[in-house]
């Protein structure tokens, strides 16, 4: 389990703790009604509290609320029915009240867990210490201009979540699934889109490293790392970086640090010595947010399955290995395709699901995903739908075609877009099931291939194969594979 | 004949009821008051033409028979309000050429009963003063002036308090029927015992501070500054109400004040609380505050000596709270969005050229403190200490209201005194507050009521505070106060006739 760095002068364990800031899905922003609709032209979603404005003050939008409540729910987090908005003050020119509306003493969310799945196999515990709400900041824009900054308020008091993770991961790649691990609930609970690109999700990165066993080392904070393989970037070089440091005598200063993706490497921003003083007090325009264990209640039954409990049900009922299973779970919309699928399986079949879920989880994983990868597409534009999929495999399970036709199927469906029974039945793909029209084509084979048969005779068993192939290659692969050898058997044997 | 411009609001209504006059004839002579005390400073905006349109509008409504209370009456309102379109800008000149573009709940709630709105008042810039010497327009000079021993009127400048000085000068001087104010630790009430007038700060979160720009914000309300009484209880009531724009602000059915004044407060309980007599109290305030005791005793009312132990913190832990969240309110103001931008050689250089240009000693004094007091290593020993003593003032005030309805005391522990007497002892000038601050703190209803003149013939007030939301006890209260003092005293006319 514990992965450990091998320095100049011995070992060394990494210690990371992830501070994941995940924008809430809403309609509206966390105190004000301007929309939060992505890509919007600059300084257009903006109220007269999102720009400060004299006398403007903050309301709570309770659907921020739910969706937070609804977060710590999924993290399996204590919920706290009484939480405080504080003051986080600082001055930047994107910041145009002056302060962030933060959450500091008292957050809405407080301790939990998540476990993680490990690419060897393993699962690990990873403790989740708190959850807050904060406002976004705008934006600067210093491109646009030789010797002028922007400012993008669209952003300006859009709501965020920051989840801040304990320092229990080990290594990059435990961070990584962790990292995965909260996008993967916060898009089951619909609570954030989870997309890095469009800045949904980032996080600042703790580092630190230790000699195995001891006590924490000092760690650098590493801000606003936007996709999962910078941040395993940041990990591995800061990792090094300390012990290079400490193996040469040198000691870490606690400070916070910013990623150069160009390089791969980190740079000082500013050290604890100059850190802000952020002055943070409860913001005297809310009062404490409370509400009912009722209100709590009512938000855990609106959440669907989560990803645990899924992949439990998935091995249990229906019989689909661990991997595969946790291979589906792990996107909310690959779990929903696959579930999709299933159902629709189902009807056309009559079969029950244990029945028909292994088949259907390895069409999802091995042909669906390899043909969304060559395309490069999610799961969300697949070119195939759940009906088209289900329709294939019904064909499979049916006998209309053979697995190696379905392939072949497959692929047109992604060429034309067509549906399964459309291309079948235009290119006459249906298998060859009728005994006598086989037994013909069997006739002409051997007939045929004499020299062959008599080898077999002789004892080359392994020539059975050689007719096999033969007939399929006589019916172009429509010849239904198992009534091909129980009719050639008897006619070789005779 | 009585000019219409000495008509309280109440008889100014009841004129316009009955045609007396109009609205507009009303609104021009206010129009005419108003260019004749301009040296009185007490407005920096003078509004005439919207104003008349306003009082045209009203008039319209009196005729269609939709008239309110405050229908066609001309008011003045404190430049701290947001007023659409309109130069808003809490004095300071930071907030330099700044015009709105929405319309604050309480003026707007005015506006929608029919007043009529004269013009943006002075004040000390964002509040923070008790003489109104902090304003970027300059102080304002109180109408009153005192007499000198031998019987001559002075010839000097007096403060009319503050923060809310231009307000009570307009009304004082006639310049305004009634005018809005705000009142953080005393800024409505302080000034209308400087001037002869009526001050009522409701009850925290009983009017919207929406659109109010704040000082601080835990303490700031709105209130009306009028010549009685009953006035204050018009205007509240137009005033008050639940926003939902206002988190802080209170969902509670507004009642009628008026109703409330029945002129009997026979069995009504007044407490007296034993920490206001304070050291160096002059005589005349103990005096009047005894006068008072006597009143209400004669009308019938009993009176309870009751303790507020934690008063004497009172002061201290006002001047941590609000200047801590000034200091933050405040952090907008930073140059990059609008009013006052001086440019720098970066955005650090363009913040403290515009911070130092744009803000007056006072507030700069204020930020200063605020910041302090949160800062890492302080926040603990002054704010957070400073809430905790806030908590047990209110549970002073609550205990004492198990016994009594409403508490008696001296609104200010001194007459209006001269201009730049103390603007250079901020400490003096502190202690302005220290009978209105507790109920602030405590987010208490609280009126000053005009009781009697000073040796010098300068007015005094007495305070009354009454229970949360329980403003109409208060005024019934006020109201009998009111009439036992017989305050007819009015400011001799020294301006506008040189």
């Amino acid at each position: 389990m514990a992965e450990y760095l091998q320095g100049a002068t011995g070992e060394w364990e990494i210690v990371i703790g992830l501070e994941i800031h995940a924008q809430v899905m809403s309609e509206a922003k966390l105190f004000s009604g301007a929309s939060t609709a992505f890509g919007a032209e600059p300084n257009t979603q903006v109220s007269f509290v999102c720009c400060a404005m004299p006398g403007m003050l903050p309301v709570i939008n309770e659907e921020c609320i739910r969706q937070a409540v609804r977060t710590g729910l999924a993290m399996g987090c204590q919920i706290n029915l009484r939480s405080v908005f504080d003051r986080k003050n600082y001055f930047y020119a994107d910041l145009p009240q002056g302060y962030q509306i933060s959450q500091f003493k008292d957050p809405i969310v407080g301790e939990g867990e998540v476990v993680i799945d490990l690419p060897d196999g393993t699962s690990r515990t990873i403790g989740v210490e708190r959850l807050h709400l904060e406002q976004d900041a705008g934006k600067s824009m210093h491109d646009q201009h030789p010797n002028q900054t922007y400012i993008d308020l669209n952003r300006s008091g859009v709501a965020l979540m920051e989840i801040v993770s304990m320092p229990d991961m080990r290594s990059a790649a435990e961070a990584g699934a962790y990292f995965r691990k909260i996008r993967s609930l916060v898009r089951y609970a619909g609570t954030c889109d989870g997309n890095m690109e469009q800045g949904s999700m980032r996080a600042d990165v703790n580092v630190s490293v230790r000699r195995p066993g001891d006590e924490f080392g000092t760690r650098t904070e590493t801000k606003n790392i936007n996709s999962i393989r910078y941040m395993m970037q940041v990990i591995d070089y800061e990792a090094r970086r300390q012990i290079d440091i400490l193996e040469d005598g040198g000691s870490i200063h606690q400070e916070t640090r910013q990623f150069d993706p160009a390089s791969g490497t980190t740079s000082g921003l500013r050290s604890k010595e100059e850190a802000h003083d952020y002055r943070y007090f409860p913001d005297p325009d809310l009062l404490p947010l409370e509400f009912s264990q009722a209100f709590v209640d009512e938000l855990a039954k609106s959440l669907p399955e989560l990803p645990d409990a899924k992949k439990a049900r998935l091995i249990s009922d229906l019989g689909i290995s661990d991997y595969n299973a946790a291979v589906l779970v792990a996107e909310k919309e690959n779990a929903d395709y696959f579930e999709d699928l299933l159902e629709k399986l189902m009807t056309k079949t009559g079969k029950d699901a244990a029945a028909l879920a292994t088949q259907a989880a390895n069409w999802v994983i091995v042909d669906l995903f390899g043909a969304l990868k060559k395309f490069s597409k999610s799961i969300v534009d697949s070119p195939v739908s759940t009906r088209d999929g289900a329709e294939l495999l019904a064909l499979q399970i049916d006998g209309t075609i053979s697995g190696r036709i379905a392939k072949d199927v497959f692929e047109l469906m992604l060429e034309s877009g067509k549906n399964p029974e459309q291309i079948v039945e235009e290119k006459g793909l249906k298998q060859m099931s009728d005994s006598g029209e086989l037994e013909t084509i069997i006739d002409a084979v051997l007939a045929d291939n004499q020299d062959k048969v008599e080898q077999y005779h002789a004892g080359k068993d392994k020539l059975f194969g050689f007719f096999v192939g033969q007939v399929m290659k006589k019916t172009r692969g429509k010849a239904n594979p198992q009534m091909v050898n129980q009719l050639l058997r008897p006619k070789l044997d005779r | 004949m009585t000019k219409l411009t000495d008509l309280t609001m109440a008889a100014a209504r009841d004129g316009l009821a009955k045609g007396d006059f109009t609205s507009v004839e009303l609104t021009k002579d206010y129009l005419t008051a108003m260019e004749q005390g301009r040296e009185l400073n007490s407005f920096i905006v003078e509004t005439g033409d919207i104003a008349l349109d306003m009082a045209a509008s009203a008039d319209e409504m009196i005729r269609a028979g939709k008239a309110t209370a405050m229908t066609g009456i001309p008011v003045a309102v404190k430049d701290l309000f947001c007023t659409k379109n309109i130069h808003s800008c809490s004095a300071s000149h930071i907030l330099n050429g700044f015009k709105p573009r929405y319309e604050s709940t309480v003026t707007a709630n005015l506006w929608q009963d029919g007043a009529v709105m004269l013009g943006k008042t002075n004040m000390d810039e964002f509040a923070m003063g008790s003489s109104n010497e902090t304003s970027y327009y300059g102080p304002v000079k109180n109408p009153w002036r005192a007499t000198a021993a031998d019987g001559r009127a002075e010839t000097k400048d007096y403060v009319p308090g503050g923060s809310s000085g231009g307000s009570v000068t307009a009304v004082a001087a006639g310049l305004a029927a009634a005018a809005t104010g705000t009142d953080t630790g005393g800024s409505i009430r302080q000034p209308a015992a400087f001037t002869g007038l009526v001050g009522l700060k409701p009850t925290y979160g009983r009017c919207s501070r929406w659109g109010m720009i704040a000082f601080a914000s835990s303490l700031d309300q709105a209130g009306p500054i009028t010549k009685t009484v009953r006035d204050a209880a018009i205007m509240m009531e137009s005033m008050a109400g639940y926003d939902a724009k206002d988190s802080t602000s209170v969902d509670r059915t507004v009642p009628n004040y008026e109703h409330a004044l029945t002129g009997d407060i026979r069995g009504m309980k007044i407490g007296i609380p034993r920490e206001y007599r304070v050291d160096n109290m002059p005589e005349e305030i103990e005096k009047l505050w005894q006068q008072g005791i006597d009143w209400m005793k004669a009308a019938g009312a009993e009176i309870i000596d009751i303790s507020l132990p934690h008063t004497k913190y009172a002061l201290p832990t006002y001047y941590i709270v609000a200047p801590a969240e000034a200091s933050s309110n405040l952090a907008r103001y930073d140059g990059v969005k609008y009013g006052l931008r001086v440019e720098g050689d970066s955005l650090d250089g363009m913040y403290k050229n515009t911070r130092a240009e744009g803000f007056g000693h006072e507030v700069k004094r204020r930020i200063l403190i605020g910041t302090y007091v949160l800062s890492a290593g302080y926040y603990d020993a002054y704010y957070l200490k400073a809430q905790k003593i806030r908590t047990l003032i209110a549970r002073d005030f609550s205990k004492a209201y198990e016994q009594v309805d409403v508490i008696l005391t001296p609104t200010a522990p001194s007459a209006a005194f001269a201009m730049g007497e103390k603007s250079d002892d901020p400490i003096a000038m502190y202690l302005n507050d220290v009978f209105t601050v507790p109920a602030s703190l405590a987010g208490l209803p609280a009126i000053s009521i005009p009781a009697g003149l000073s040796r010098d013939m300068m007015p005094l007030g007495l305070q009354l505070v009454g229970r949360a939301f329980d403003e109409e006890t208060m005024l019934r209260a006020a109201h009998v106060l009111e009439h036992a003092a017989e305050f007819t005293a009015k400011p001799a006319i020294w301006w506008g006739e040189k």
